[in-house]
């Protein structure tokens, strides 16, 4: 999205958006001019430029189909706001208050253990999934071992109060459906958690190094810790947002019905449909809900899978831990997830 | 994008986030009571972005006095700035998206999108009317009683309902009202039909306030084959669209 600026001078290598060459410092004179010539000058270019195209844009966007996709966008990004905003608050209190001995302590020795533990202490917490994914990384920074932080962050969006009393307000005559999302969702929690400890490679998680984590000075470490994680998380939360709307402008409802009638199948489609449409877990017990023509275990599915796979969420892990890890993690979950969630339908629905 | 920018985009988010939350233009996308904590997080966005600036600036004001051997601690910084998150020249979108387009709320397209949704609607009992002559309900209320409690709880009375409408299958309009659990992206319409003295000509996601009574008559909505019942339409209007669209 940035445009080269092509300013037509004679020295077409000083492209102003791009770091000084190596190089370059031969003529410190004009090193100086590429460094002032630096993001915030781009930036401000294109806002002026935006704002001047104000009203063709707005234009260009007044098609219904292209208004409800802004319209959606828009509305995730606000929604997320301060689910993000807290969680990387919250993240930053960790990675730069929290001493690694407290998480020694905390949790029990013995990595297994831990990840048990682990998945229940994401009951307490009340966020949902763009809060927990920088939270997650804070914490295996900070030395808490990945299987236990990987258990904590599924668990943490699917099973906390504020989404099972939407569960429970949302499915007036199935109180059973409360019960079983929360068991199918710790169930999937503790099996990635284990079997992370036994396939998983720490390798495959790549934190970008944070020199400015360790300043001596705390309070610039956190803000600092707190503008890289939203800028971040809410880059990748823009790309899965974007993703979101798309699939909700572009899939129409009856579609899905033709899929409704084979059990199998619909278990399947409303899996994938957890993951394309990436709702938040407080809300999604209410669309879940009015799916009517599914059954009650293929919405189960729904309520399991979205708030551990959905496209928000692998973007942000992608940003977060590595392409590596997403690319294995995020189809692992949705294995673990879809099986877990049919057998606990079975049982209890 | 270095420190400083990211600085402004956070400055940028923050602020329009703000705004929209300090005007009624976030009921557009989110419920009502979000609104304390959009102010909170957009506050603590501007927070980060002052705090970064004035860790960014500090040392280059400090430096301006003594000279050469800063130099090479300067150097150092863009170094960093080279390895800062690319992904932060996105985060504009949603800015600019809700200073400069502020996107219409949900409308016509949508429902058009989705089926009725009154399945989590059915009530073990349903509490009178409330007072007065037409007695104002939700379109939610009206169809939810009308369905499942097949008009018992409405009897006789009027009743008016504030929706926009839409050209149905058969090109009489469909009084329709959009309901949000959270955010705009699980936005579900309730649909209501319109029988007797219908409003006709009238444009897509034109707002109307309609008074009437509870009639027998039933529709199937095509898209999740769930019922969408009618209202016989004693009189209409058409009103401005209300501050908070959704219901």
């Amino acid at each position: 999205m940035v445009a080269p600026e092509r300013t037509g001078t004679a020295d077409p290598g000083e492209a102003p958006a791009a770091p000084p060459p190596a190089p370059a410092p031969a003529e410190p004179h004009r090193s100086r001019l590429t460094d002032r010539i630096g993001s915030v000058e781009v930036l401000a270019a294109l806002l002026i430029l935006l704002i001047a195209l104000r009203e063709p844009l707005a234009g260009l966007l007044s098609a219904p189909s292209l208004a409800t996709w802004t319209t959606v966008f828009v509305s995730v990004m606000v929604q997320a706001v301060p689910f993000l905003v807290f969680g990387v608050l919250l993240s930053a209190v960790i990675a730069v208050f929290v001493p690694r001995s407290f998480w020694a302590r905390a949790l029990p020795r013995h990595p297994a253990l831990a990840v048990p533990v682990a998945s229940a202490a994401g009951v307490v917490l009340p966020g949902c999934e763009c809060g927990s994914v920088p939270i997650a990384g804070s914490l295996i920074r900070r030395g808490v071992t990945p299987a236990a932080a990987l258990a904590f962050l599924l668990a943490a969006p699917a099973i906390n109060p504020i989404v099972l009393t939407a569960t429970a307000v949302a499915f007036p005559a199935n109180p059973e459906m409360v019960l079983g999302r929360a068991v199918a969702s710790l169930i999937v929690a503790m099996v990635m958690g284990w079997l992370w400890l036994r396939l998983g490679r720490t390798e495959w998680i790549r934190l970008p190094r944070r020199p400015d984590l360790d300043d001596t000075r705390r309070a610039a470490a956190f803000w600092s810790a707190v503008r890289h994680d939203v800028v971040h998380a809410g880059g990748f939360l823009v790309i899965g947002a974007a993703a979101a709307a798309s699939i909700n402008v572009l899939v129409p409802e009856r579609w899905l019905r033709a899929l409704a009638d084979e059990p199998v199948l619909a278990v399947l489609a409303m899996a994938v449909l957890a993951v394309l449409l990436s709702i938040c877990s407080e809300a999604d017990a209410f669309v879940a809900a009015s799916l009517s023509q599914f059954s009650l275990t293929a919405r189960l599915t729904f309520l399991v899978v979205g708030p551990m796979v959905d496209l928000k969420l692998i973007s942000m892990q992608t940003g977060i831990f590595g392409r590596g890890f997403a690319a294995r993690f995020a189809p692992a979950t949705f294995v673990v997830a879809v099986v877990v969630a049919a057998v606990t339908g079975m049982v209890l629905l | 994008m270095n420190r400083q920018a990211q600085a402004c985009v956070l400055l940028l988010l923050g602020g329009a986030v703000l705004r929209a939350s300090l005007t009624d233009l976030y009921l557009r996308y989110v419920k009502e009571g979000l609104r304390p904590f959009l102010i909170a997080a957009s506050l603590l966005l501007i927070a980060a972005a002052v705090m970064t600036l004035w860790y960014e600036m500090r040392p280059a004001l400090r430096r301006t006095t003594p000279a050469a051997d800063e130099t090479h601690d300067d150097h150092d910084d863009h170094g960093h700035a080279h390895h800062e998150p690319r992904v932060a020249w996105l985060l504009i979108l949603p800015a600019l998206g809700l200073l400069l387009v502020a996107p219409p709320a949900l409308g016509a397209y949508a429902a058009n999108q989705s089926g009725t949704s009154l399945a989590a609607g059915g009530l073990p009992e349903y509490p009178p009317l409330p007072d007065g002559d037409p007695a104002d309900i939700s379109v939610y209320d009206y169809a939810v009683r009308a369905v499942f409690d097949k008009g018992q709880s409405i009897g006789d009375r009027r009743v008016r309902v504030t929706g926009f409408t839409v050209a149905g299958a058969d090109k009489q309009p469909v009084l329709i009202r959009m309901r949000l659990s959270c955010c705009a992206a699980d936005g579900q319409p309730t649909k209501v039909g319109l029988s007797g003295n219908t409003p006709a000509g009238l444009a897509d996601d034109t707002w109307i306030e309609v008074t009437g009574r509870y009639t027998t008559r039933m529709g199937r909505d095509p898209i999740n084959d769930f019922e969408i019942p009618y209202l016989e339409v004693e009189s209409w209007r058409q009103v401005p669209a209300p501050r908070d669209p959704y219901e």
